[in-house]
């Protein structure tokens, strides 16, 4: 495609030289394919580089704590999650001084909390399909301790979002056997 | 019997069009896209499966890391032009710290910053690329001289009048992955103090299986 016509004048017949005729088009399919690559390039890098966030609502802190009431919850229902130091994770379910499962550590991810969570939530719905209350779903208490990191907290709250669920509370206060068990681990 | 004769079709086609739409495109996107200024307080971002965007105004950002120092900073920054410069003008009427026009409209322009307000004049002035090797203390939050509630209320309040009344002020809390959680509660009790129960957590991106 592009070749220079050095100059062969010397043995052609009768020293004419015929000027060769030359095509006006010239080859665009590399330049096509480089502005498609840098399209797509621009098209991904504008639409990716906008931050992802999740959403988080907090229960509204009232500072007027004579007027909360004490809501009673089904412990049968309830699974506490203990976020420790090192990236560690407690569990148990029901109350702490009898619990129905746990407390046992188990790991962040797919194969540790994840499964676990699914497996309660669907015996916490079996059990209240059982006493009438087809609705009542898990309730998953988050308590991180001051040990705790940024990472834990945002791991577990999205494994609520993938697993789906609905009820969810932070509570960062604990009880001396609850202190026990996060020293503990 | 005549013979039929196959027409000979070249096999290049002519691209003209498609580069000149190509280009056009090209040059579109080039043009949209906004230079990526450095942080002045680098973090790195927990990872969500979560895919929703935040905004691109009427939003401020809280910035928890530790610094070159090794101390835990707040940095804070508010998106959008206008509500920057009004959010100035309260805060130096609030704290009774003079801002010129100049500063406003310099201060409109800038991203995060992490000094307390008697020393922002000096960053305002300093040039982008030296704003971010400044080595900024964070903003103060503690009970005696808590300057990151006065930004939050100011500019919450410039955002209602600036709109009317119809928008208001997200909020979202940009953490270090390593930050202890003491830290980030100490931010979110200070939003909820102001009766912010809704904010956005800025994560990273990942997929399902980890």
């Amino acid at each position: 495609m592009a070749e220079l016509n050095t100059g062969d004048g010397g043995g052609g017949k009768g020293g004419k030289v015929r000027a060769k005729k030359q095509s006006s088009k010239v080859d665009l399919t590399a330049m096509v394919d480089l502005a498609f690559l840098l399209i797509t390039f621009f098209m991904l890098t504008t639409s990716l580089s906008k931050p992802q966030s999740m959403d988080l609502s907090l229960p509204d802190k009232d500072p007027d704590s004579t007027k909360t009431v004490d809501t009673k919850v089904d412990e049968n229902r309830t699974m506490t999650l203990i976020l420790g130091e090192n990236n560690k994770l407690t569990y148990y379910m029901g109350l702490l001084a009898t619990p129905i499962a746990g407390p046992k550590d188990i790991a962040y991810g797919k194969d540790g909390i994840r499964r676990e969570l699914l497996k309660r939530k669907k015996t916490v719905l079996e059990y209240s399909a059982g006493i009438g209350k087809p609705k009542n779903g898990i309730i998953v208490i988050i308590k991180p301790s001051k040990k705790s990191n940024y990472r834990n907290l945002v791991d577990i709250l999205d494994e609520m979002a993938i697993t789906g669920v609905e009820t969810y509370a932070i509570v960062p206060e604990f009880t001396p056997e609850e202190t026990k068990l996060v020293n503990k681990i | 019997m005549a013979k039929i004769k196959m027409k000979k079709k070249s096999t290049s086609t002519d691209m003209t069009a498609m580069c000149d739409v190509a280009f056009l495109l090209l040059t579109f996107f080039i043009l949209t896209a906004t230079a990526k200024v450095p942080e002045a307080l680098p973090v790195d971002t927990p990872s969500s499966t979560v895919q929703s965007k935040l905004p691109d105004t009427d939003l401020a950002i809280i910035t928890i890391g530790k610094g070159t120092d090794g101390k835990s900073k707040v940095f804070f920054d508010i998106k959008g032009r206008e509500l920057r410069k009004k959010t100035l003008e309260g805060m130096g009427a609030k704290l009774g710290v003079a801002f010129s026009e100049e500063d406003q409209a310099k201060f409109a322009l800038m991203d995060d910053f992490g000094v307390p307000l008697a020393n922002l004049k000096q960053i305002i002035d300093l040039k982008a690329a030296d704003r971010t090797k400044a080595n900024q203390p964070g903003i103060p939050i503690d009970s005696l001289d808590n300057q990151l509630k006065e930004w939050l209320l100011v500019s919450r309040r410039a955002t209602i009048d600036l709109s009317g009344g119809t928008k208001e002020l997200q909020i979202a809390i940009k953490g270090d992955a390593k930050e202890q959680y003491p830290q980030i509660k100490k931010i979110m009790d200070i939003l909820q103090d102001q009766k912010i129960n809704s904010f956005n957590l800025v994560t990273g991106m990942r997929g399902k299986d980890f």
